[in-house]
């Protein structure tokens, strides 16, 4: 059932629920490359986020009209596991993951060449294991690392971070509580290279100018989503580079023999 | 074919001019088109409104009904929105289930209302846990033009406003209605401001001809005291952190103007 009110979401010392300062994202660890069948995939926890995505494309379209002329279509589906949540969802797709399907796609058309590849289909899957607040924004970034790591080319990374009004205070990257007890909440989708904000989204009560700090500090998560999102996918490509080398000095040490 | 190419060329031709600061019907690219708003106009709603922004044309309905509150709100009545893109309103709406676009226009005008807590829920309440009264604001978009986000959010509120609440009594847990009427309880009016990004610049309320151009799309809602209390980006393309801003102070001066047309002080 409900959980109950917290007294305090934000203590004396500017400490939150979860022990985090006002401006410091939850732990993010990242995986890319994990799902054997999909062409690009990647996993991300974000605090208690569970989240998978999966790329499959560009590949043949259907239904057949649903093909564009000069472009790869991008199609997405955000869904929640039933189990993701304290009370069972429903597996049927929801209002908001509907929307939510749309937005994230939007976020990320705009980092994709889609016109390399017209007629074609681009699918993306995001499902989310364990939800704790956020998840647009951590399927955003997990999504696009499922893109590159598909090997679809594309002008940018897409990063993404929440920051709101908490307990009278701004802060960065809201869990489940503080997005649902709090004043305000901002997610926001960024590509740092190219100065571009692809998604923007709010509820809640903001001042003009806590808005204009808001959105400054979702920025700035954005960019530090951008790192882990670079270093994610290093690792991956150093990891199968060394495969690669060992595989061949094994190779040569055979011919040698 | 030859319509196609017709096509293109206004297209190109609204982005030059919206370039240079001019747009094809004439206005500045902070005006709105002409509002017309029509209250009560549906006898068996409780309220109702209809609003005309430029050609587009937008009803809504609200109806009042007895239901079962949300656990985690147990003392505060509900509040539901749909918007139903009808055939009748465009050749390119289709029938069938709410599609993404529908389903995204009732969350954003929902948004607007929750978010500024608009309706004072808690005076719906009629039995904490068990009983409380359901809002429904139904969208029926008429004629589409462009813009429905804005015409559908001042059509809601303008029919919130014009919404009649029965004088009801609790006997044995049941309700009953008794003669009479007072209007429903509200503290606040979320004004919803679109923009559309075309060459680069923002205009305000484009039309359905702009909308065929624009890179993308930003909805803010305002509520009375002049803060900000929902947002949407739509559409693909992008904005800068700078245009965000520049959006927000239009919005502020915008919503401003049309609550006016809706809220009489």
């Amino acid at each position: 059932m409900s959980q109950k009110k917290h007294e305090k979401l934000i203590d004396e010392n500017d400490v939150r629920i979860d022990g985090r300062k006002l401006n410091e994202m939850r732990p993010v660890k990242i995986e890319v490359g994990i799902l054997g069948n999909a062409d690009g995939s990647a996993y991300i926890e974000q605090g208690k986020n569970k989240i998978l995505a999966a790329v499959y494309g560009p590949r043949e379209i259907h239904p057949k009209h649903q093909a564009l002329p000069d472009r790869a279509a991008l199609r997405c589906r955000y869904h929640m596991a039933p189990f993701s949540v304290q009370e069972r969802k429903s597996p049927a797709p929801s209002r908001r993951e509907q929307e939510l399907s749309k937005v994230i796609r939007e976020s990320l058309e705009p980092s994709i060449f889609t016109e390399y590849y017209p007629r074609t289909a681009i699918d993306l899957f995001i499902e989310v294991l364990q939800a704790d607040g956020g998840t647009r924004c951590a399927g955003i970034t997990v999504a696009s690392l499922a893109l590159a790591d598909a090997g679809i080319p594309m002008r940018d990374l897409v990063s993404a971070c929440a920051a709101g009004k908490v307990g009278g205070r701004l802060v960065m990257d809201l869990n489940d509580m503080e997005d649902k007890e709090g004043e305000a909440d901002m997610p926001l989708a960024y590509m740092p290279n190219l100065n571009a904000i692809t998604l923007l989204q709010m509820d809640g009560m903001l001042t003009g100018e806590e808005f204009e700090q808001v959105v400054n500090m979702a920025i700035e998560g954005c960019k530090q989503i951008n790192q882990l999102q670079k270093e994610a996918l290093k690792t991956k490509y150093v990891a199968a580079k060394e495969a690669e080398t060992e595989k061949e000095e094994e190779v040569e040490e055979e011919a040698a023999e | 074919m030859s319509s196609i190419m017709a096509a293109k060329v206004r297209q190109k031709r609204i982005a030059e001019l919206i370039a240079r600061g001019k747009r094809l019907d004439g206005r500045e690219l902070n005006d709105y088109r002409g509002i017309q708003v029509e209250s009560g106009l549906i006898e068996r709603a409780e309220g109702s409104a209809r609003v005309r922004l430029g050609k587009t044309e937008v009803l809504v309905g609200v109806k009042i009904e007895a239901g079962e509150p949300f656990p985690d709100t147990p003392n505060e009545g509900v509040l539901t929105v749909n918007a139903e893109l009808v055939p009748l309103a465009s050749p390119t709406f289709e029938p069938g289930p709410p599609d993404e676009n529908s389903v995204e226009l009732a969350r954003v005008v929902d948004r607007g209302i929750r978010e500024s807590k608009a309706i004072v829920l808690e005076e719906l309440c009629v039995e904490p846990g068990k009983k409380v009264f359901v809002v429904f604001v139904d969208v029926y978009v008429l004629n589409h033009d462009g813009n429905l986000i804005d015409a559908s959010a001042l059509a809601a509120l303008a029919a919130l406003m014009n919404t009649k609440m029965f004088n009801y009594e609790v006997k044995e847990g049941e309700i009953k209605i008794k003669s009479g009427y007072k209007p429903l309880p509200t503290r606040n009016y979320p004004i919803a401001v679109t923009f559309a990004k075309i060459a680069d610049k923002l205009i305000v309320d484009p039309w359905l001809d702009e909308e065929q151009v624009m890179d993308t799309r930003l909805t803010l809602a305002v509520e009375k005291d002049g803060k900000i209390c929902a947002m949407q980006k739509g559409g693909y393309g992008y904005f800068t952190a700078q245009q965000i801003l520049e959006a927000s102070k239009i919005a502020q001066q915008k919503a401003a103007e049309l609550r006016k047309l809706v809220v009489k002080e």
